[in-house]
């Protein structure tokens, strides 16, 4: 039996779920009702104790939004959705807790399941002041956003100490208006998209970061998403800012329970680097995936977009994708500035019956700037895996830069891998190279690792890893190995 | 409260075929059921727009605001066209204004040849593509080539001259077919030339069956005041090749648009191609290639040479059945931008359902590059003989592997012609 | 023990090996020589359980224990290792983390406890030194941009980490100059030992000077056609196999 054959036996053989941050806890919620309307939006803008602007805002997207149609041009199949079938509010009844014994043991349950470590446990649960005598590790600021609302944010008065503003975007709507009403909803408008317009709409929280200008910011920062009630969606809203010669690195991680109904999640990103600013966005995106029959799952459909206002601006995402029934996501950069960099790293792993329809696209306008894609794609199961990525040169954008890669690897054949790039220029003294492929594991890697004693699984592994190795040596050091692991786990699901 | 929108350009342009057929249809050689099946489907869908996928980057408004008449019954004098054309040591079969002109043709005498009726074979499907639809609807004539099996049936030219008058735009829809028998083979050379506003809406079927060989070439050189939107199916079985080349250079907007399907093990196409084009033309090459059975290869090398104000897109797929493994598919696209007005839109695809499979693409986007230009200045050319070299030198990728002398010797012609008239 | 008895296998319908007779004892080392096309690279891949080989008759066993029944990495547990004749470039793989992976996972078949990255470390410098290897061989990946010569000196590092109970050298001489030639053999006559045996397949006798052979075998046509001590490598260096060949016949 051929050895790839085998490794398709091995995925199959994997019956019982692998998803390991799939239990459920049960925390008492303050849910709102199902449904979207007028009155929703005022009671989430309420509970937020929201400005007026901050109400007309979300009802004017909403307006915009009950316009638009869903989009329908990405590869993939979405049963509908009955967008009044939802709750678009749930947070824990209990206010914050001011020391450890307040915290809510089951809430310190979830955090600990899910693998938190102690220390940032104790700082997770929202235990003011653990903050303040951080072991060896490097400190990563964090905060933990549960179903509707930021449950605790950490080392705020640290990064304050240094003008580094890092919290709820709810706390920065009614803290810092000011910054907030300039920048949101200036890189992703209210109605940009189908998915962004409901956001806008009913977005109830997030991270807000501002770093102001020349700081370099002194820690990892860090937001943990999880959905945890039944029937609601996600709507998160994240808006991070950076002054001139700012520098941020800031990575997102996501888990949901398993669940046999589909929940929605769908988020905007937004980002502003002004003159010689970096904003470094990472993504370990680990939703709950689904299970072998496709049953369950969250439907992730995100819009991020990064804003490389100033010159010498640079944005770099890099994601790895490996949860959600269906991901549609584009994270995106506008070089506007001259010389400005704009990156996208991808790893994307769908198993069973998942679909991910995920790329990028870069808009060149100022001159010189320069943009780097490289995408890997690993298809298994019955699953659909799609690149899209749009690399556009305006006329203005003299000396612009594109290189891409964009490769794909399929495990078994019952799964499909495609590529859809689009490339357009409108400047002779732009260069674009652009380069895609798609075969299957070599069969004499696999037999190479297996006669050095390698398992089977062991061998796939390690070949899939190589295969993603440029994307991730892309992530911060602190959660390389973890995404390593990840990767691991999540072909674990699909490769034994 | 929606107030009734009136009509788009593009939905009055439909309306306008749409009567031509009603005023036509009693008279339409063939089947009418066909006919109506077409038009109902044309009805229904128009044509095509921007909001569709395949249609992002060409847009047929100025197709549709032209209005267009009848051709002429009696066909003009083309002598003088037809003396300008490229002169190859072969039969030919010479269409004015989409009909066949028996006296100015010398049809080959070894294979079966049918004329005065469109070949709408099974093959080009109107409920595919709209303008198939469009053709099916309207064609009036064209050529039904026959090669029998075993048979090598050389050379052959197929001459299509449009003759619009700058007040009097005229349409016309061929509709031709190719049946390789199994084990036959032919080169086919297709030209297509002309003066005056004209609409050239030609659809060809290519069936290439088992060990047959099709060599087809294209040289589009139409008035650059007309429009070209061409459609070929072609079809490959088992150890069968289609191997294509098609040069893109005349008209105000054109489309060529090839689907390649490889049928067998062994089946294999090649859909080269090159784009010159200035002024403010703009020209599209896009190509689908299904690898529909187990062993089968496909190669297209498609190279864009853009200048003034002119607008290039280039649409390759690559689909993969499930079935189709072992499938080795590549793809190259490559652009010249040499204006600053000049736009390119590149849309390579895979989409891929087995997982044996070798399959890549390449697009690259840039101007000469300076230290070459540098090199062969310092060797002493002209800076004008030094773009040539090197414009040449990028194009000879996708013209070097025609397989047939003559043809490439015309189709290199044609090449330098239009050079030496945009290399100012 | 390496024991074979009437081993044939085929590839894609055609039969290659025709039926091997080859008992190789503990701390011996046996060449195999033969010209093009005679089954010796076939013999490595059977014998290391390749896809795409159907053994057609006869056994293989090593200490008794049939290996032809086992995957690839029960094998490789069990102490056979190959020395590829093309060794496979694994991108993104560096070769650190690859021996290392490797070798934890053979220890932990073997119920052996694991090293941990300081000890393999150690080791793996120690040997990349004694092979005159550069220090950023670790770092690299398997293979990758590797020369000809650096991608056979690395199969020969990770058999000295591996270390084998019988190893299957392929052609491993191939490719080097004579002082890589030289570390290669060094390599393995470091590990001869009464627990260590070894089957070198090659062209030349340049690599027996320094590595001599305990016996030689010539195999052709699938079949092995002579065997003897190592003056038998001289023989065919002198007059080639034409006549051995023809004398089988």
């Amino acid at each position: 039996m051929a050895a790839v054959e085998e490794t398709i036996d091995a995925v199959a053989a994997v019956t019982g779920s692998t998803y390991k941050w799939g239990f459920t806890t049960d925390i008492e919620m303050d849910i709102a009702p199902k449904g979207l309307n007028e009155d929703i939006i005022r009671l989430i803008s309420a509970r937020k104790e929201e400005p007026e602007w901050m109400l007309e805002y979300r009802l004017a997207a909403y307006a915009g939004w009950l316009k638009m149609e869903e989009p329908n041009w990405a590869m993939l199949k979405i049963a509908p959705i009955d967008y009044q079938d939802v709750h678009y509010y749930a947070a824990p009844k209990k206010p914050r807790p001011k020391s450890l014994a307040d915290v809510d043991p089951a809430l310190l349950e979830m955090y600990e399941k899910l693998g938190i470590p102690l220390r940032e446990r104790e700082v997770l649960a929202g235990v003011v002041g653990s903050d303040e005598e951080e072991g060896h590790r490097p400190p990563v600021a964090i905060d933990a956003v549960l179903d509707s609302v930021s449950v605790a944010t950490t080392f705020r008065k640290n990064l304050a100490e240094v003008g580094v503003i890092f919290c709820p975007i709810s706390d920065a709507i009614r803290e810092h208006p000011d910054l907030v009403r300039q920048y949101l909803g200036s890189v992703v408008p209210k109605q940009d998209n189908y998915f962004a317009a409901l956001n806008s709409a009913v977005f109830t929280d997030g991270s807000f970061v501002f770093i102001p200008k020349g700081v370099r910011c002194p820690m990892q920062l860090s937001t943990y998403f999880r959905i945890n009630t039944q029937n609601t969606g996600q709507f998160e809203r994240t808006l991070i800012i950076a002054e001139e010669g700012a520098q941020v690195s800031y990575l997102e991680g996501c888990t949901a329970p398993q669940r046999d109904e589909n929940q929605l999640h769908a988020a905007v990103v937004e980002l502003v680097a002004m003159a010689d600013a970096r904003i470094k966005y990472s993504t370990v995106q680990n939703w709950y995936p689904g299970d072998e029959d496709g049953l369950g799952g969250i439907y992730n459909f995100v819009t991020k977009r990064g804003d490389c206002r100033g010159a010498r601006s640079k944005i770099s995402w890099t994601q790895m994708e490996t949860g959600s029934a269906i991901t549609w996501k584009y994270p995106s950069c506008i070089l506007r500035g001259d010389d400005s960099v704009g990156e996208f790293y991808s790893v994307a792993v769908t198993n069973h019956k998942q679909q991910a329809d995920t790329g990028t696209k870069m808009i060149h306008i100022g001159r010189n700037t320069t943009s780097t894609i490289v995408s890997k794609g690993i298809s298994a199961g019955q699953s659909n895996n799609t690149y899209r990525g749009l690399v556009k040169v305006r006329p203005q954008a003299a000396g612009a830069r594109n290189f891409t890669q964009c490769d794909s690897l399929l495990i078994g054949n019952d799964c499909g891998a495609h590529t859809v790039p689009y490339i357009e220029s409108r400047n002779p003294t732009a260069r674009l190279e652009h380069e895609a492929t798609t075969s299957k594991i070599d069969e004499d890697q696999l037999f190479y690792c297996r006669q050095r004693g390698l398992s089977q699984e062991d061998a796939v592994g390690m070949i899939v890893n190589g295969f993603c190795k440029d994307v991730l040596k892309e992530l911060p050091m602190e959660f390389a190995v973890e995404a390593t692991k990840l990767l691991a786990v999540s072909l674990e699901g699909s490769v034994g | 409260m929606n107030a009734i929108r009136p009509p788009s350009a593009l939905q009055q342009g439909a309306q306008a075929f749409l009567s031509r057929y009603d005023g036509l249809k009693s008279s339409l050689p063939g089947d009418p059921a066909l006919r109506a099946a077409a038009a109902d489907l044309f009805r229904a869908g128009g044509l095509p727009g921007a909001r569709e996928e395949a249609w992002r980057y060409t847009f047929l408004r100025p197709v549709a605001e032209v209005e267009f008449h009848a051709p002429l019954a009696a066909p003009p004098d083309c002598t003088a066209l037809l003396a300008r054309l490229p002169q190859i040591d072969a039969p030919r079969l010479v269409f004015i204004d989409g009909r066949y002109q028996a006296a100015l043709s010398t049809p080959p005498a070894a294979l079966m040849l049918a004329t005065g009726a469109p070949a709408l074979g099974p093959l080009a499907r109107p409920e595919q593509d709209k303008l198939v639809a469009l053709n099916t609807m309207l064609a009036e004539d064209g050529a039904s080539i026959t090669v029998p099996a075993g048979a090598d049936a050389g050379t052959l030219v197929l001459v299509s001259l449009g003759t619009g008058a700058a007040d009097r735009a005229i349409a016309f829809h061929p509709r031709h077919a190719v049946h390789m028998a199994a084990g036959s083979r032919m080169t086919l050379i297709e030209m297509f030339a002309g003066e005056g506003a004209y609409l050239d809406n030609p659809v060809l079927s290519a069936t290439v069956e088992a060990d047959a060989t099709l060599i087809h070439l294209r040289l589009q050189d139409e008035s650059r005041t007309a429009f070209h939107l061409s459609t070929v199916y072609a079809d490959v079985a088992e150890r069968g090749t289609y191997d294509s080349f098609a040069l893109n250079l005349g008209a105000r907007l054109s489309r060529m648009e090839v689907h390649a399907r490889l049928g067998g093990s062994g089946a294999a196409a090649h859909l080269n191609a090159a784009q010159l084009l200035g002024g403010e033309q703009h020209g599209d090459f896009t190509t689908v290639v299904l690898h529909d059975a187990p062993n089968t290869q496909s190669r297209q090398t498609v190279k864009n040479v853009l200048t003034d104000k002119a607008h290039g897109v280039f649409q390759g797929k690559i689909e993969v059945d499930r079935l189709a493994q072992k499938t080795d598919g590549y793809q190259m696209n490559q652009t010249l931008l040499l204006s600053p007005g000049a736009e390119i839109n590149a849309k390579p695809q895979l989409e891929i359902y087995a997982d044996d499979v070798k399959c890549s693409h390449g697009c690259t986007i840039g101007e000469l590059d300076e230290g070459h230009l540098f090199y062969l200045r310092s060797r002493g050319l002209s800076l004008a003989e030094a773009r040539a070299m090197l414009i040449r030198a990028f194009l000879s990728e996708a013209l070097d592997p025609i397989a047939h002398d003559a043809g490439r010797a015309v189709l290199e012609q044609a090449v330098a012609a239009w050079w030496e008239q945009h290399s100012v | 023990m390496l024991e074979i008895k009437n081993l044939a296998a085929e590839i894609d319908g055609k039969q290659i090996l025709k039926g091997i007779d080859l008992v190789v004892p503990d701390g011996e080392i046996h060449a195999i020589m033969g010209p093009n096309g005679s089954g010796k690279s076939t013999l490595g891949y059977v014998l290391a359980g390749r896809d795409g080989y159907t053994v057609t008759a006869g056994t293989a066993t090593f200490d008794g224990v049939d290996i032809l029944a086992m995957e690839p990495e029960q094998r490789a547990a069990a102490g056979l290792f190959l020395a590829f004749q093309y060794p496979v470039e694994l991108p993104g793989v560096n070769n650190a983390n690859f021996l290392r992976t490797a070798m934890n996972a053979q220890r932990r078949t073997r119920g052996e406890p694991e090293l941990n990255g300081v000890e393999f470390l150690k080791l793996a410098r120690a040997e990349t030194k004694r092979l005159s290897m550069p220090d950023d061989t670790l770092k690299r990946n398997v293979n990758v941009g590797f020369s000809g010569g650096e991608k056979k000196r690395n199969e020969v590092l990770q058999m000295e980490l591996l270390r084998p109970r019988i190893a299957v050298l392929d052609e491993t001489d191939s490719g080097l100059d004579i002082d890589a030639l030289k570390i290669v053999a060094d390599g393995v006559n470091a590990l001869r030992s009464p627990g260590f045996s070894a089957v070198v397949i090659t062209h030349y006798q340049r690599l027996l000077d320094h590595l001599v052979p305990d016996r030689v075998h010539v195999l052709s046509d699938g079949r092995i056609i002579r065997s003897g001590g190592p003056e038998l490598a001289l023989t065919l260096e002198a007059e080639g196999y034409a006549a051995i060949v023809a004398e089988a016949a």
